[in-house]
């Protein structure tokens, strides 16, 4: 019980700084439209466009760092949204070739990257700033209220124009052929989503870092699909897990001091460990 | 009403041409079967129709009157989609996305509207379960509810009873059968040479020796003959059980 009154306390206490609910509101908001936004990448067959992508970010962050730039989403945001409209018109209709093109764009920018902020030695840190990159360390507890509006306001576009798409996504999702052929513009479709995916994983680049991105796309909504049948309570469900992961992440790590992105990762990996055993019993049940 | 008319066309991919030299026309409430061997080019033809690829060569042109979202389509068995989770309703009512303009939303009408084409085909019990655990039969008269759905006038059909054990598959061809009773074009490509020439009234062949026309024609032509040679369909009494 007073294990329990001091942990209570201690979030209190640490609730009282700006950085700590800047972290919360920013990492819910991100948690949220990631684990959307996964449903339709997950059955797709689209899931490691968010790997690549991040490796992009990547490449891009270490350039703005060595530029030294005070805004760097302003760079990051439009080469990362180039190459994911790149990668998906590649991937229509040759998935192989698609499939080769994300791993040479990823890890091409991952060596770029890296080779940049070591040869350019803009800071004295360079593992520390790399590692920052990579795994969102303390990224979150620095955020800034400009960066924090930014993520809220770009967060809340994506929510409301996941929530305007969703039965064209579903349509699209399920066959994408089909709608073409009902006469919905896919192409356009398709370039909408590759931009809302790109800003999701450069939003969620500063949440858990680049390599682990694809963790808030992928684990809520496989737990999701493993407990629900239809589109729409996967979509919810993938959403309520990947907050509820999120928020607990975020509090055990500021409570045990644990890196925040690799703890938020951890918490997924655990929600899907245990939809597994929730499957069995929901299905043993009915 | 000629609804479609394709004169001398060629369909394949890119520059190479699968299926070549194609003439036929197809009028309002026709009930046209295309058939011929594997990789003749079939479905490679009917994507073309549908416009999910350019034709290689020739013409090809609907009728000013049909619309995009007059066109219903149901594909050949899917494979990607039997692990996804959506319920039967959720499926059917996607069919209606080509007629929702720039709406995000669906209406209350259009919704009764989806409910009122599963009930007719006798699904309407089958709106909240999960479109992976029905049985293949389930499922195809699901996707043919979400193509009525998008269709007005003309239903293609690829293979649409591939894969259903013979009950289902004679289920099917009865809601087809009733479907283009009630003035609906039909175009079905079909492997089942005998229930082809048994509903169909057109038939196209493609092949070596193509073939276009009506089915009495085709079932006395030299192509039909072999085609259904050592089957039990003759040339001068075609059956008319299909009503």
């Amino acid at each position: 019980m007073s294990l329990i009154m001091t942990l209570i306390e201690k979030l209190a206490f640490y609730l009282q700084y700006p950085f700590v609910r800047y972290a919360l509101v920013v990492g819910l908001l991100i948690a949220v439209v990631s684990s959307l936004l996964g449903v339709t990448l997950v059955l797709r067959h689209f899931s490691y466009i968010g790997d690549g992508l991040s490796h992009v970010a990547f490449g891009a962050m270490s350039v703005a760092i060595v530029l030294k730039l005070s805004h760097r989403m302003f760079l990051i945001l439009p080469v990362t949204v180039l190459c994911a409209v790149i990668l998906l018109k590649s991937g229509q209709g040759r998935k192989v070739k698609g499939d080769a093109a994300v791993a040479m764009m990823s890890v091409g920018a991952l060596a770029f990257g890296y080779l940049t902020v070591n040869v350019a030695g803009a800071s004295a840190n360079v593992s520390g700033d790399v590692c920052s990159t990579l795994f969102g360390s303390t990224s979150i507890l620095t955020l800034t209220a400009a960066e924090v509006t930014l993520c809220a306001v770009l967060s809340a576009a994506a929510l409301v124009l996941f929530l305007l798409l969703y039965n064209r996504l579903f349509a699209l999702t399920f066959d994408e052929n089909f709608a073409r052929v009902c006469g919905i513009n896919t192409e356009l479709y398709n370039l909408i989503l590759a931009i809302i995916i790109a800003v999701i994983i450069v939003l969620a680049m500063n949440l858990v870092g680049a390599l682990l991105v694809s963790a808030l796309i992928i684990f809520p909504t496989m737990a999701a699909m493993r407990l629900f049948e239809s589109f729409r309570a996967v979509t919810v469900a993938s959403a309520v897990i990947s907050v509820i992961c999120a928020l607990v992440g975020i509090l055990v790590s500021v409570l045990a001091g644990t890196p925040v992105g690799s703890t938020i990762v951890i918490a997924d990996a655990l929600a899907f460990g245990l939809s597994m055993p929730a499957a069995r019993l929901r299905g043993g049940m009915s | 009403m000629e609804q479609l008319r394709c004169s001398n066309l060629s369909v394949g991919y890119g520059e190479h041409a699968i299926a070549s030299g194609l003439n036929f026309s197809m009028h309002a409430g026709d009930y046209l079967c295309i058939v011929g061997e594997n990789g003749a080019g079939k479905s490679t033809l009917m994507r073309t129709l549908l416009g999910l690829q350019k034709p290689v060569s020739g013409q090809m042109a609907f009728s000013p009157q049909i619309q995009k979202n007059e066109i219903g389509y149901l594909p050949q068995k899917m494979h990607a989609q039997r692990d996804f989770p959506a319920s039967a309703g959720e499926i059917v009512l996607s069919g209606l996305q080509g007629k929702t303009g720039r709406r995000p939303f669906y209406r209350r009408s259009e919704k009764a509207e989806a409910r009122r084409i599963m009930h007719r085909l006798s699904i309407g019990d089958l709106a909240d379960k999960s479109f992976r655990k029905l049985s293949g039969g389930q499922q195809q008269k699901v996707l043919l509810a979400r193509a009525l759905c998008a269709s007005g006038k003309i239903l293609f059909m690829d293979e649409p009873v591939t894969g259903l054990d013979p009950e289902a598959a004679r289920e099917m061809y009865a809601m087809i059968g009733e479907l283009h009773r009630d003035g609906m074009t039909i175009v079905m490509i079909s492997h089942d040479i005998l229930s082809a020439v048994k509903y169909a009234d057109h038939i196209l062949h493609i092949g070596d020796a193509g073939f276009f026309g009506r089915k009495e024609e085709y079932l006395c032509s030299e192509t039909g003959k072999r085609f259904l040679n050592q089957r039990e369909v003759s040339c001068d009494e075609p059956d008319h059980d299909a009503d």
